[in-house]
């Protein structure tokens, strides 16, 4: 299996989405060795996690952010740092060398930056390729055509695929209207989550000013995700305006980083609610963990989402959701508040109605929360493994 | 002894109210009214049963008593539905009153707005109770004498409320936790009441053709006329049978493409064969049959669901908050004296809008999601909140002028 990142060197849901899918896969006897481009600190002991060291380098990424420039440090001491782009050619370029000598039946790889590293090693060993959508380059560029040479590879790649898994029913219409790919080579395989695997909170939760507010009536609105074009914080902000026209005591915290942030924070002065909008920065561990629970409501604006793992994790901290209709996670849940990301008059309609109500909050989170109980990653193991089957039973064919 | 089919049908459309946000509270009034291409529309959704269900099967209700002078059924027809067919529909409400112009179709008491009042205010119970007896006189000349409660929601209480009121009977649901081994086809009289009986709905009976007549996994499928009387003959002690549903159920709930026209125009043709077999209105049952024996209801049964209670309309908390909000302005809006702020006020308690709220089989798809014209019970009840906070603009308003 390829991929760019796993916990804990992940920046956002596809590393999740990997490791639990690789866990669950496990437990159906499929041997894994997952490989990503940096050395890293894993504690997966269901499969082999290893590094693809580019031929000459000594030391690369560690660790870190998956998505941020590297300084490659090579054999020869000379030192250069690389974008994205270039590193996803230098992944390409040493998968060979990374599994020489090893037997595989099948190669799985997740998302545009490891793509031409599945090309590579189908065209070498033959052997067919599955390539997992978790976002195209329209999702992560806001509907916009994007980079044209991140689509260039997924065009060419999705059309040499054996298979195509995307993450949502949103997704494979994306792809087939971006790429014109034959539908019945895309299977859909939505993420899920495992309840009783995430992480429980301490007794005490880290937003003290927040608890203090909402003991004093205040209701709190979270949203955590990278501050981008994508994920539609701008008409929450928008929606989040007329929210505190109508119910003051409503406070909006935002949790992460991305190069909208300050955009965000001039558009909240602007907007005249500075003071009901709360920027935390990228956070890890308790303080994200906690950000989800201290919330009455969690919102996924999100412009074009392909999953969209927040919301469930919302739900696994006991907190009710409304997630933009533009999102792959709104096909899974039927307890939530739905809007179409546009329309920042039903935002606002929907958060004003939960403040305002103790009763639907509690609906909706309790239902949620059992909604969500009855799904698992093995569902989505064994909808993956009916995935494998067909690509080596179409390779024998041919 | 003669043993009787008592064919009961009740006819009810909501107001349901329109996709309403926070920006319409203080604004717009018009709750009722959504457009014309939404799904709770209701101008549309009444034309189109009138189409498929009222319109074609009073077309044979009354082919059947002008051919069958025996033939007999009773009908409630709630104030909501009637103003709904009076604007929009007056070729289906004037078939209906071709119907009871036989003299031999009885129209039941209820409440006008298909409230549940009576578990809220009594006095505004009794307020809609003569609102619907006044309507039904004023359309169809006569006055009810049996009572049924919406959704058939019945108690010890409701039974003497009926009684002190001088209803000669009341309907409830047949269900067996109250009945315990005794039968349905029978007239009971309610525990602590002195002259009224009760007519217990036959769920069996009435759900195979209610439910369970167009199922093709059903093993009884198909269900003709004959064989159902056939059933009804295998019971020979019994003296009625009440067969209570939904009117709707005729071309709107089972499709006539399900052959559910033929067989209600084929079950006089078979039952009438005998003669020592009739039908009864519900008033007729009561007067021809004694009671055998009393019936103790301390827990509310109603016509819904499994549980038979009223967990449908208000089992959850968003059901229990919007309701106890609405009855809560109840002073306010009579003081007020603003006919339009009270009728609308009177409209939001129809039940319905309580059952769009339900989460309990969401989850499925079910029944629940079939009757509702809204995406999720939480649009409902945004909705429902969203009309509350207008009705309290509006009492604002109006003590300012006070």
């Amino acid at each position: 299996m390829l991929g760019w990142e796993l916990p804990p060197n992940n920046s956002g849901g596809l590393g999740v989405a990997c490791y639990s899918l690789c866990q669950a896969l496990s437990r159906s006897q499929v041997d894994i060795e997952f490989i990503v481009p940096y050395l890293g600190h894993h504690s997966a002991d269901f499969m082999t996690v290893t590094a693809s060291q580019p031929a000459g380098v000594k030391v690369f990424r560690e660790g870190g952010s998956a998505y941020d420039s590297y300084k490659y440090v090579f054999s020869d001491g000379r030192q250069q740092s690389f974008g994205i782009f270039e590193q996803q050619k230098i992944f390409e370029e040493s998968i060979a060398s990374t599994t020489e000598g090893k037997a595989f039946d099948i190669v799985h790889a997740h998302d545009w930056l490891t793509f031409r590293a599945a090309l590579r090693l189908k065209e070498e060993r033959g052997c067919p390729i599955v390539l997992h959508v978790h976002s195209i380059e329209s999702d992560r560029a806001g509907g916009k055509p994007g980079n044209p040479l991140v689509h260039e590879i997924e065009a060419t790649s999705l059309n040499l695929a054996d298979k195509v898994v995307a993450v949502s029913q949103f997704t494979k219409d994306s792809i087939i209207r971006d790429y014109n790919i034959p539908p019945d080579k895309i299977e859909v395989v939505h993420n899920k989550i495992n309840l009783n695997q995430i992480e429980p909170l301490d007794s005490e939760n880290a937003y003290h000013y927040l608890s203090a507010m909402r003991a004093q009536g205040y209701r709190i609105i979270v949203n955590i995700g990278r501050l981008t074009i994508q994920k539609g914080l701008n008409n929450l902000l928008q929606a989040f305006k007329d929210v505190v026209a109508y119910e003051p005591k409503t406070l909006l915290l935002i949790v992460g980083a991305g190069e909208l942030h300050y955009e965000l924070l001039e558009m909240s002065a602007d907007l005249g609610i500075s003071r009901n909008v709360i920027f935390t920065g990228f956070l890890r561990g308790k303080a994200w963990r906690d950000a989800y629970a201290i919330g009455d409501l969690f919102v996924l604006p999100s412009v074009s989402e392909p999953f969209g793992l927040t919301p469930l994790e919302a739900i696994g901290y006991q907190t009710p959701v409304l997630v933009s209709r533009q999102s792959g996670v709104s096909e899974v849940l039927k307890h939530c508040l739905k809007v179409d990301f546009w329309d920042t008059k039903e935002m606002t309609n929907k958060i004003v109605s939960v403040v305002r109500s103790d009763a639907l909050r509690q609906n909706l989170q309790a239902n949620a929360v059992q909604e969500v109980s009855s799904q698992s990653w093995d569902q989505a193991a064994d909808k993956l493994l009916a995935v494998y089957r067909r690509a080596l039973n179409a390779g024998v064919a041919v | 002894m003669s043993k009787a089919i008592v064919l009961y049908l009740h006819v009810h459309q909501p107001y349901r109210v329109r996709h309403y946000t926070i920006f319409d509270s203080g604004q717009k009034h018009d709750y009722f009214n959504a457009d014309l291409e939404k799904s709770e529309n209701n101008q549309q959704i009444l034309q189109k049963v009138a189409q498929k269900s009222y319109i074609p099967a009073n077309q044979r209700l009354l082919k059947m008593l002008q051919q069958y002078p025996q033939f007999k059924l009773s009908l409630s027809i709630t104030g909501t539905v009637i103003e709904q067919l009076e604007q929009w529909a007056p070729e289906a409400l004037k078939s209906f009153q071709d119907l009871t112009a036989t003299g031999r179709v009885e129209i039941v008491a209820e409440t006008y707005h298909h409230s549940l009042a009576f578990f809220y205010s009594r006095r505004e119970f009794e307020m809609q109770v003569k609102m619907h007896r006044q309507k039904i006189e004023a359309l169809f000349g006569q006055t009810p004498r049996v009572f049924r409660n919406t959704e058939l929601a019945y108690n010890n209480d409701l039974a003497y409320w009926a009684d002190k009121a001088g209803y000669k009977g009341v309907l409830a649901e047949g269900w067996d936790s109250i009945l315990g081994w005794r039968s349905p086809n029978y007239v009971y009289r309610p525990q602590y009441t002195e002259d009224i009986a009760l007519l217990l709905k036959n769920y069996k009976l009435s759900d195979d053709i209610a439910f369970r007549f167009g199922d093709r996994e059903w093993s009884e499928w198909p269900l003709t006329a004959e064989k159902f009387v056939n059933w009804l003959k295998a019971d020979q002690k019994a003296t009625n049978f009440n067969l209570f549903m939904d009117y709707e159920t005729f071309g709107e709930h089972q499709w006539g493409e399900s052959g559910i026209f033929e067989f209600l125009e084929h079950l006089p043709k078979y039952w009438l064969k005998d003669q020592a077999q009739i039908f009864a209105t519900v008033s007729e049952a009561i007067d021809q049959f004694q009671p055998v024996g009393d019936i103790d209801v301390p827990n509310t049964v109603t016509w819904a669901d499994t549980e038979r209670d009223l967990s449908a309309w208000l089992g959850n908390s968003m059901q229990q908050e919007a309701i106890k909000a609405l009855y809560g302005l109840q002073d306010q809006i009579i003081a007020s004296k603003d006919l339009s702020l009270i009728e609308d006020w009177r409209c939001l308690q129809t039940s319905d809008h309580f059952y769009y709220m339900c989460t309990k089989w969401f989850n499925d798809g079910d029944i629940h999601a079939y009757f509702s014209p809204y995406e999720t019970p939480y649009e409902a009840f945004t909705n429902f909140m969203n009309v509350y906070h207008d009705l309290k603009y509006r009492l604002a308003k109006h003590q300012e002028k006070v």
